[in-house]
């Protein structure tokens, strides 16, 4: 906890931030005390969150601060995560390595995406970015990939242990490695939108034509959005490969992109820390939600049979109720109210 | 070269289902300016009630008509409940809403009638009706129903001044509340037009797919593309869209097993048929990208 | 576990004492998820998503544990069934089965559903040396005690059942000519590959595959290719929707081949009804499950047993659907296995038991066809009898087949 003491007195007024990653780091440790509570399965739960906010992270850059509606980042996810896989499958490549791997084929990926994405605006776009998530699991199958991809068999893969003899499980280094990339992650998007880029993203979003004429290349920010934004998505989805130790083109329906999305809303769009909270969000709200169904089932003794994915509808609908900014924007209402 | 025909008569029956669900996309933008994702589940949740009510013995035509006003109501109530409080929401917290919506139609529908695969008796007669061994009875049957909505739609919204006054309320709805136009009833009139729409489409379709609650997952990407690609924004050009959207899909199938026999080699199929028919889709709307027959609106600074 | 193995030491002692009494043996041994009172066990099932018709299977199984604790347990344990959605999605079954397994400590996986779902926790509860019994896909891998001891299938997997109908075809047809249509998927692959197989140095007479998507509104279009090679046989890969619109279509446009059809579909209320009879007579499938929707099995005594069971404990389920009397039959075969594992119920005697069946009969199974395993055998119900459809229900047809899977 000394070094984040430390680094918080660099930053006064940012200490919470290192407060929480500190309070992260430490955790893992207590598996060996209190090993009912930090088990291998919650720290394996943790990694999902994180996974998931760094694919919300990148389509909010997008969606959140450029502007531009994405239905299908789960198709770089997807990727992402077969890169990595056959990196490691084919070409026995080092896991850690198919993170920068994931990231540059699917910012080139993204980028080339961007092109045509250029053209199409609104509802447009969102058809757009929706085929390719559907396309994508689709040519996974293609019958000419199918010595790469595994085909619809998909890749089963061997899950990393720690290096160097650390005395840490595999779950507890994957939690350390996945929060390690989140965090430098965080911190990049965070420094790319406090500079001058950032700051023409946010000018595109607002008012393109604006921008424009102020000398902003909107062109070239946009696509260039759309990798970096690609890029993130597709290393979540590299790091889930390692994760999950499996891919398969089942793994990456188009629900997913619609699970990203609703991270997203639900986060807060256009906040780095509703990505966060959006990724958390989306891998607890299925399971409350299968929790609270068998609940309202047994314990209130409903007759009709009520199924988890009612719940999950009836959750995000009551969500956008209450906090339609998001619960990034929700809780910021709240702290102010609990200063004031 | 009758695989041909088959192909393109089958596309064109595919493409009726296509239009069918993109018109009903079509009315909720129109009265809205929101694509409503749950449409396809809406539509599928107003076939179960006319199936619902022929297994308590109504006649067809009975059952489709008390299905469309029900669904009606329930368009109304779905606005004024469900949406009303959200008017200021932005647009992705509604898209959200949307989502909501779908999972909450599909689950209730598996809850209530299983997801058991349901048959669903076709309206048409069997005999002289329909091209034998090129299109059937049922699908003829659909594109007919298609044009005649369509019709409807565009008689109503071009001569009616309740047609008018929603169409205002859409485009314009500070405008259009000035000249005394009740914008927020317009818009939930908006909703249950559309699911009224949607329930026309899902009775229509559920005899060639079957009923189950997952049978618009797939045809509501099919209609949400047609629907673009005939411009959003016009019932016509939505048509027109589906048809395209499902030719084109048949016609990339049947050019792919071409080339298959006649090189030897597998290049596209059935696999990748639907891959093909969006890229096409996507590149007409990157040339126009109002849709081939949308207005291009025009923006003011 | 300590003092679980040091009262098994005193047993041993005490035994010898006694000198040669067999109950020592029955000594009580526990693994996690199993206690004097209770035997937990996990389950994974796609109660929502694009397989959610399955779904019922998970509720047919819960139905089943009630029953059986109504009647007392199993050896006087109440057996916990704890059943979570998967959504169909392979990541979603790694989480929720390291739940079942790491935080509710179950004894064993039981049913968990689906292919891709299944090979994302094949390798998991084989480390983990956790039962991974019975599971709900027809995949072949599933039995291969050798690389992994701890999982075990229940049907007679699709590789063989493609085999069968290849050498029927090749049998019995003059000069076949095959097209097939096949789900683009590892379900559908499964079977093309045993087809392939079965056809051996006659694969070239399949002069036609095709294949669709799920998310196909409809396959007219492959049907018509299919029409279009000439083909005289039609072997139809396909889930029931799929199968009844083909079958539907083919008749359609006028196409008459022989029609081989995968068990998958194979129910007369999703499939053939919904294609229309007068379509699909003279169909060859092969079973191994009694339909419920099969008028022929009205008064047979099993089924009439299970309709009661099914009136008194799932009084709302769908008597029609056939994955209920697929649900009361393998969780016949669960409880069976755990009866014979006395208290001895620890995950290694577990898959010990469940390797050790002979000749049972399972109610719902089709006359004829028992379940046997050994430690070597993981397939537990290897054998169809093919039948064809005549007016509306199935007729059996020919002898008992089994084709031995690798």
């Amino acid at each position: 906890m000394a070094n984040a003491t430390a680094a918080a007195a660099l930053a006064p007024r940012r200490t919470w931030i290192w407060w929480v990653i500190g309070i992260a780091a430490v955790v893992p440790l207590l598996r060996g005390v209190v090993p009912d509570i930090v088990s291998d399965y919650r720290l394996f739960l943790v990694t999902t969150m994180m996974i998931a906010a760094i694919a919300v992270l990148g389509l909010n850059l997008l969606t959140g601060f450029n502007g531009q509606i994405s239905l299908g980042h789960g198709a770089f996810y997807a990727v992402g995560a077969y890169v990595a896989a056959v990196a490691m499958e084919q070409a026995n490549c080092p896991y850690w390595l198919t993170i920068p791997l994931a990231a540059v084929i699917c910012f080139g990926f993204g980028f080339l995406f961007g092109l045509p994405a250029l053209k199409l605006e609104g509802h447009y776009l969102a058809l757009a970015t929706f085929a390719l998530a559907l396309a994508v699991p689709q040519m996974l199958k293609y019958k000419w990939l199918e010595g790469l991809t595994g085909g619809v068999q998909g890749i089963v893969l061997s899950k990393p242990s720690a290096p160097f003899g650390l005395p840490l499980s595999e779950d507890q280094w994957l939690y350390y490695f996945t929060l390690t990339v989140m965090v430098v992650l965080y911190w990049a998007a965070h420094n790319i939108l406090n500079s001058r880029s950032g700051r023409a993203m946010k000018a595109i979003r607002d008012h393109q034509m604006a921008a424009d004429t102020m000398g902003i290349d909107t062109a070239r920010y946009k696509t260039v959005t759309f990798g970096i934004s690609a890029a993130y998505t597709g290393i979540a989805g590299a790091i889930s490969a390692s994760v999950i130790a499996f891919v398969a083109p089942d793994s990456f329906t188009f629900f997913l992109s619609i699970k990203f999305l609703i991270g997203l809303v639900v986060g807060g769009v256009g906040s780095l820390l509703g990505s966060v909270l959006g990724g958390i969000f989306y891998v607890l709200v299925d399971n409350s939600a299968q929790s609270l169904a068998q609940f309202i089932k047994r314990d209130l003794g409903l007759a009709f049979d009520l199924s988890a994915y009612t719940v999950f509808g009836v959750l995000l609908i009551l969500l956008m109720y209450f906090m339609p900014q998001g619960l990034a924007g929700g809780v910021i209402r709240l702290w102010r109210a609990i200063r004031r | 070269m009758e695989q041909f025909l088959q192909q393109m008569a089958s596309g064109l029956a595919n493409g009726a289902i296509y239009a069918c669900v993109a018109l009903a996309l079509v009315m909720i933008f129109v009265s809205t300016d929101h694509i409503n994702f749950a449409q396809g589940e809406m539509a599928m949740f107003s076939t179960y009630l006319s199936w619902q009510l022929m297994t308590w013995g109504a006649n067809f035509w009975v059952a489709f008509v008390a299905a469309v006003l029900l669904s009606f109501v329930l368009g109304v109530v779905i606005e004024r409940v469900v949406l009303r409080p959200l008017h200021t929401a932005p647009v992705l917290s509604i898209v959200v809403v949307f989502i909501g919506l779908l999972a909450i139609c599909n689950s209730v529908a598996g809850a209530i009638w299983s997801y058991l695969l349901k048959e669903f008796p076709s309206p048409f007669p069997k005999t002289d009706f329909g091209i034998p061994g090129l299109i059937g009875p049922h699908q003829l049957g659909v594109v007919v129903i298609t044009l005649l909505v369509l019709t409807a739609l565009f008689v109503f919204f071009r001569y009616t001044p309740l047609g008018l006054a929603m169409r205002a309320a859409a485009q314009n709805p500070q405008m259009a509340r000035l000249v005394g136009v009740r914008v927020d009833w317009m818009l939930a009139l908006g909703w249950g037009l559309a699911a009224a729409v949607g329930a026309v489409a899902g009775i229509m379709v559920a005899h060639i797919v079957y009923l189950d609650p997952n049978m618009m997952g797939g045809i509501l990407l099919y209609a949400f593309a047609s629907a673009l690609v005939g411009g959003i924004s016009n019932p016509g050009g939505a048509v027109a869209g589906g048809f395209i959207v499902g030719v084109l899909e048949n016609l990339v199938a049947y050019l792919g097993s071409q080339l298959e026999k006649t090189t030897g080699v597998y290049i596209i199929g059935n696999g990748e048929k639907l891959t093909v028919a969006l890229i096409i889709v996507i590149f007409v709307l990157t040339v126009k990208p109002a849709g081939l027959f949308g207005r291009v609106v025009v923006k003011r600074v | 576990m300590k003092s679980n193995r040091r009262t098994f030491i005193g047993g041993v002692s005490a035994a010898a004492l006694v000198a040669g009494n067999t109950a020592a043996f029955a000594q009580k041994k526990y693994d996690d998820g199993a206690t004097d009172k209770e035997i937990k066990i996990g389950n994974t099932n796609p109660y929502s998503g694009p397989a959610s018709a399955y779904g019922v299977i998970g509720k047919g199984i819960e139905a089943y544990w009630k029953s059986v604790n109504e009647r007392g347990g199993i050896n006087g344990r109440m057996v916990k069934f704890v059943t979570l959605d998967d959504g169909y999605s392979p990541p979603k079954t790694v989480e929720m089965t390291r739940q079942l397994v790491e935080q509710e400590k179950v004894l064993a996986m039981f049913q968990t559903l689906g292919t891709p779902t299944n090979t994302a926790i094949h390798r998991y509860m084989n480390q983990r040396k956790v039962p991974h019994l019975f599971v709900a896909t027809g995949a072949s891998k599933w039995g291969k005690p050798k690389d992994f001891p701890w999982t075990m299938g229940f049907q007679p997997d699709y590789h063989t059942e493609a085999v069968i109908y290849a050498k029927h075809i090749l049998a019995n047809v003059k000069d076949p000519k095959i097209a097939v249509l096949m789900q683009n998927d590892d379900y559908g692959k499964d079977y093309w590959e045993g087809f392939k197989e079965g056809l051996g140095k006659d694969a070239n007479k399949v002069v036609r595959h095709v294949t669709y998507e799920v998310t196909d509104p409809t396959v007219d279009s492959q049907t018509i290719q299919m029409k279009d090679s000439g083909a005289n046989v039609f072997f139809n890969i396909s889930i029931p929707k799929f199968a009844a619109q083909s079958m539907r279509k083919a008749a359609e446009i006028g196409w008459k081949p022989v029609q081989y059809l995968n068990n998958v579909s194979a129910q007369v209320s999703t499939t053939m009804r919904p294609a229309g009879f007068e379509n699909v007579q003279g169909v060859i499938t092969a079973a191994y499950i009694k339909d419920p929707t099969d008028k022929q099995w009205d008064n047979d005594d099993e089924m009439k047993a299970w309709r009661a069971w099914m009136a008194k404990y799932m009084p709302a389920g769908n008597t029609s659907d056939v994955n209920y009397v697929y649900a009361h039959a393998v969780s016949f075969l669960m409880e069976q296995t755990l009866k014979k594992c006395g208290d001895n119920l620890t995950r290694e005697n577990v898959m010990r038991q469940a390797a050790n069946h002979q000749k049972l009969r399972v109610p719902g199974l089709l006359p004829g066809i028992t379940v046997s395993t050994s430690p070597t055998d993981f397939y537990p119900v290897q054998a169809v009898r093919l039948q064809r459809f005549k007016g509306d229900t199935w007729e059996l047809f020919g002898d008992i087949l089994a084709a031995e899977s690798t």
